[in-house]
């Protein structure tokens, strides 16, 4: 771009941003003497105004070419991925085991596999199927109180309720899409943003069950077979640390969690790569490219999509039993729109439909508050900034590169 | 008798102001096609310009209402227009013609970003206004119980029916509205035609903005209260709003908008407030089965 | 001429508000032939398909097609139905391919009901179990035999988007074949095709009638082609049937000039 019109386009940006900061960021509503007050802080504008424009010079400075699909090395990365997941596997289970591993960072792991798990799920949905579900989170409270509620009344342990959580939650799954999936796509993303605000309203009122905003609390921990990881087994039984000889502390408790999150992954890994190979996900992925087309071919699309809808689901629901049984104790807060929009960003910035890039990017988002606490405030502000960078510039996502689901040559 | 009346007001005010709101919803829906989901945080952000222009204005002593209330009119839908412009040039103009989903999850990157923008610069704190009409005509007294319409609704009704008017005159016989309506028919055709498509959408927007900014002025001045979140309520009530009344449709927005307000309010009344958002999106699902195209609506009529 | 009918149109009228778009058309096309439905722009030759193929529903009329001795009503069924159990497939005038996919895997989706039934829906093929294997692999072999006869072979594992315009054409046409269907609806074929394509497909289409013993309905504006393979043509206009018959008979109908040259001056 020529000097001139950069500087021209700079400044008009420059403009705008003086126009969009002055009442937002030029003013703060403080609290004065019981009422509210307000304070200018004009400087602020300043310096907002200056970023906009050099921002905007930096853009234009960037070499102007095509959008392109697809970033440099993901071809290497696509043709080595038996061996790259391999190693991803041997270094996780390895990680608990590492020098210089901690129980911190073992906890850390357990929650990046948990919206690694929750990513690759909604991925088969947004990915897959092109179904934009923003209320994801509410099939993963869906599971969670599922198991807290059937520990509390019915004394089920984890092991029993998980099916329990993961299939209640494809049922409320099933229930909500059936009719709104044979509507536009945009409607399933309105209702399902509402379902997931709903989910939680009801979560918090409905206190006699839910425990309303208090939530439920001794919530059981998963056992190894029936052996219990804590210091004494209720009821005189022996614990792992007996059975196993070893002395007993709690990090092992921790370390088995991180298993139990692993597997678990890893089962929502192999379940949702096999059905992509499958005529049902590859149903999901020409639903996407195009519906009409589908219907034309015998495809009845209100039925793919409530598949893709109950599995995203039902892996939530596993995922939300998970996180019941790891925290021991749940409440509405934990299961805001701001842990949807968490996993759409996994899933939108990894690449839709990259199992992958779910991996990169849920690490990324999940440890991003570790290189600064200051930074946390930020995260969601950089999540939403991030959606639309990545719609714009590489709408595919960051990992975006397709490996076909049949080959002719291999074959 | 006298509580349903004073509930039917409640709901007339409440519902004026989702209409309004609806607006946006509809008609950027009838000129593109898509759903904007940062509609909502348009109309939080049209309150917030108006609590700052008030607190302002305070500090300067603006003591006159008249002329405080036409600098904060002017304040809200000049900041808020700009910012419902900025919004479609960053976040949808570069995604036409791009895959199915690109623009829906732009918009709520949009609409988590603007949330998470106001709260950091605002503070996540409730914002309290102090009220700025008072009083209001006594319409009838029942077994001690007073039948109220304050000022402020009137206010609030008053501006809302003046809009709608302007609005319907506008889109029927202004340039623009031509223009807008050929947009919705066939954008390419709209083009060959020389109308600007890019300049007809984008004061789709601003005028989205616009009506939402005077919405959420009357929020701030109606409840007093607000905070960074009220637009995801709002906004999806709105949207309710807008498929109740046959998404596309103007007068449908706004009969939706009254509906929706006096449904919340009858059910908050009568029943429980904390089920009111409950029972408006069990609407949502219930027109969306039965009756897609809304009440004022044509069936969309697939284009294979 | 084959004299068993496939499919019976009667009295087909699909109205859009005040328009009018068929009009109590009726025709009937018979097993094993090509049968060309033609008229100017706007007569309603896609309307028709779009009814047969189940997109819209019909204002009145009835759409009765053969198939093992008894008349399935498409009218009342959906149109994923009408594909699945009636085996209708169809083309789309403005080709809608999956453009993100393989060229493999477009023909492999349109084996989805065989696939799927083998896949004991999913459940099977999730677990390794059942003739799921198998199945993949004669899907593929089948895809494989039509890649050939369409002469895409070298292109299977490249994204269907990215072909050029014909083989997209052509690709279109082997998808709907591989759903293995009784009727095939072909809506202008031949659009956007240079000569050399244009004479391809009418080989290709001669192909599938020989070989594939099926019946094809065509909507087609090239009247080389029309002209060339078809055994019937139902000429529209208005929404209306004008006339009915074989080429020749067609080529010296005067309502038929009439209506493409326009009325002559008086």
């Amino acid at each position: 771009m020529k000097v001139a019109a950069l500087a021209k386009e700079s400044a008009f940006a420059a403009f705008v941003a003086l126009i969009l900061a002055i009442p937002l960021v030029g003013f703060d509503t403080v609290e004065a003497n019981g009422g509210i007050g307000i304070e200018s802080r004009m400087s602020w504008v300043g310096i907002a105004v200056l970023a906009v424009f050099l921002g905007r010079i930096a853009i234009g400075l960037l070499p102007r070419r095509a959008p392109s699909l697809v970033l440099p090395g993901t071809g290497f990365l696509s043709r080595h991925i038996r061996v790259l997941g391999i190693c991803g596997i041997v270094v996780a289970v390895a990680l608990p085991f590492l020098p210089g591993s901690s129980r911190y960072l073992v906890d850390l792991a357990t929650t990046v596999l948990i919206y690694i798990m929750l990513g690759w799920g909604l991925n088969v949905v947004v990915g897959l199927a092109g179904l934009l579900n923003l209320g994801y989170v509410a099939f993963y409270a869906v599971g969670a109180y599922a198991f807290a509620l059937s520990a509390q009344y019915f004394h089920l342990g984890f092991w029993q309720a998980l099916p329990i959580s993961g299939a209640l939650a494809a049922c409320v799954g099933i229930l909500l899409g059936f009719p709104i999936l044979r509507l536009r796509g945009d409607y399933l993303a309105i209702v399902t943003l509402g379902f997931g605000e709903i989910t939680r309203i009801i979560l918090l009122n409905w206190g006699t069950v839910t425990g309303g905003p208090n939530g439920i609390n001794d919530i059981p921990r998963p056992t190894f077979f029936g052996l219990p990881l804590a210091a004494n087994a209720p009821g005189g039984g022996q614990t792992f640390a007996q059975f196993f000889g070893i002395p007993y502390n709690a990090g092992q408790r921790i370390i088995f969690l991180y298993f139990v999150i692993l597997v678990l992954a890893l089962g929502t890994n192999y379940v949702t790569v096999r059905l992509r190979r499958l005529p049902i996900g590859r149903a999901w992925e020409a639903l996407r490219e195009d519906e009409i087309a589908c219907r034309a071919l015998g495809i009845n699309p209100t039925n793919v999509k409530l598949s893709a809808f109950a599995i995203g689901a039902l892996l939530a629901g596993f995922a939300g039993a998970f996180f019941a049984t790891r925290q021991g104790f749940i409440s509405p807060e934990s299961f805001s729109f701001q842990e949807s929009a968490t996993v759409l960003a996994i899933v939108v910035l990894g690449g839709t439909g990259s199992q992958l890039g779910v991996v990169i990017a849920a690490i990324v988002l999940v440890t991003l508050p570790e290189f600064g606490r200051e930074l946390v405030q930020f995260r969601m502000l950089l999540f939403g900034a991030a959606m639309i960078a990545i719609m714009v510039w590489r709408p595919r996502g960051i990992m975006a590169l397709r490996t076909p689901s049949v080959r002719l040559s291999s074959s | 008798m006298s509580y349903f009346l004073q509930q039917l007001i409640n709901g007339l005010a409440l519902g004026a102001i989702y209409g309004l709101i609806a607006i946006g919803y509809t008609m950027v829906y009838g000129i593109i096609g898509m759903i904007n989901f940062a509609h909502g945080e348009i109309y939080m952000i049209g309150a917030f310009v108006s609590l700052i222009t008030f607190l302002v204005l305070g500090l300067v002593g603006i003591s006159y209402i008249p002329l405080a209330l036409t600098i904060v009119l002017i304040s809200a839908v000049g900041f808020t227009s700009f910012y419902g412009w900025t919004v479609e040039r960053i976040a949808y103009r570069p995604l036409r013609g791009s895959f199915r989903l690109a623009p829906l999850i732009s918009a709520i990157g949009m609409s988590i970003f603007l949330q998470n923008y106001v709260q950091l610069l605002q503070g996540a704190r409730v914002k309290t206004l102090p009220p700025v009409i008072q009083g209001g005509f006594q319409l009838m007294e029942t077994n001690g119980f007073v039948v109220q319409v304050s000022y402020l609704q009137l206010m609030i009704v008053g501006v809302t029916v003046a809009l709608m008017a302007g609005f319907t005159v506008m889109i029927a016989a202004t340039p623009l509205g031509r223009a807008q309506r050929a947009c919705e028919q066939d954008m390419t055709m709209a083009a060959l035609l020389g109308i600007n498509v890019d300049r007809t959408i984008s004061t789709t927007f601003v005028i989205g903005a616009a009506l939402a900014a005077v919405a959420g002025m009357m929020v701030t001045m109606y409840y007093g209260v607000i905070d960074f979140f009220i637009g995801f309520l709002a906004g999806m009530k709105a949207f309710t709003a807008a498929v109740l009344g046959g998404i596309g449709s103007l007068p449908g927005a706004m009969l939706g908008g009254l509906l929706i307000g006096l449904i919340e309010a009858f059910w908050s009344g009568y029943f429980s407030s904390a089920y009111k958002d409950v029972a408006v999106f069990g609407i949502l699902i219930l027109v969306l089965i039965l009756r897609p195209s809304g009440l004022l609506g044509r069936p969309e009529i697939e284009k294979v | 001429m084959n004299a068993a009918p496939l499919l019976d149109v009667d009295a087909l009228t699909m109205r859009f508000g005040g328009l009018l778009a068929v009009d109590t058309l009726s025709f009937t096309a018979f097993k094993h032939d090509i049968t060309a439905i033609i008229g100017p722009n706007g007569a309603g030759k896609t309307t028709v398909f779009n009814c047969l193929t189940g997109f819209y529903r019909p204002s009145a009329g009835r759409l009765g097609l053969h198939r093992d001795d008894r008349i399935m009503a498409l009218e009342r069924m959906d149109g994923w139905r009408i594909a699945r159990d009636g085996g209708v497939a169809r083309t789309f005038q403005n080709i809608r391919l999956f453009p993100g996919m393989t060229v493999l895997e477009n023909l492999m989706v349109a084996q989805h009901k065989t696939l799927m039934r083998a896949s004991g829906w999913t459940l099977g093929g999730l677990f390794g179990i059942g003739p799921y294997r198998g199945a993949e692999k004669a899907g593929i072999e089948k895809a494989r035999l039509w890649l050939e006869r369409i002469g895409l072979l070298t292109s299977a594992d490249l994204d269907a988007g990215t072909l050029p315009y014909g083989a997209q054409r052509r690709l279109e046409i082997a998808r709907a074949m591989c759903t293995d269907p009784l009727l095939l609806c072909l809506d202008e074929p031949a659009a956007g095709l240079n000569p050399r394509e244009s004479a391809e497909l009418n080989q290709l289409l001669l192909a599938i009638r020989e070989r594939d013993k099926i019946g094809i309905l065509l909507i087609e504006h090239d009247m080389k082609v029309v002209m060339g393979i078809s055994d019937r043509i139902v000429v529209l206009d208005y929404g209306r049937k004008i006339a009915e018959g074989t080429p020749a008979e067609i080529r010296a109908n005067p309502a038929v000039i009439k209506a493409y040259l326009g009325e002559p001056e008086a």
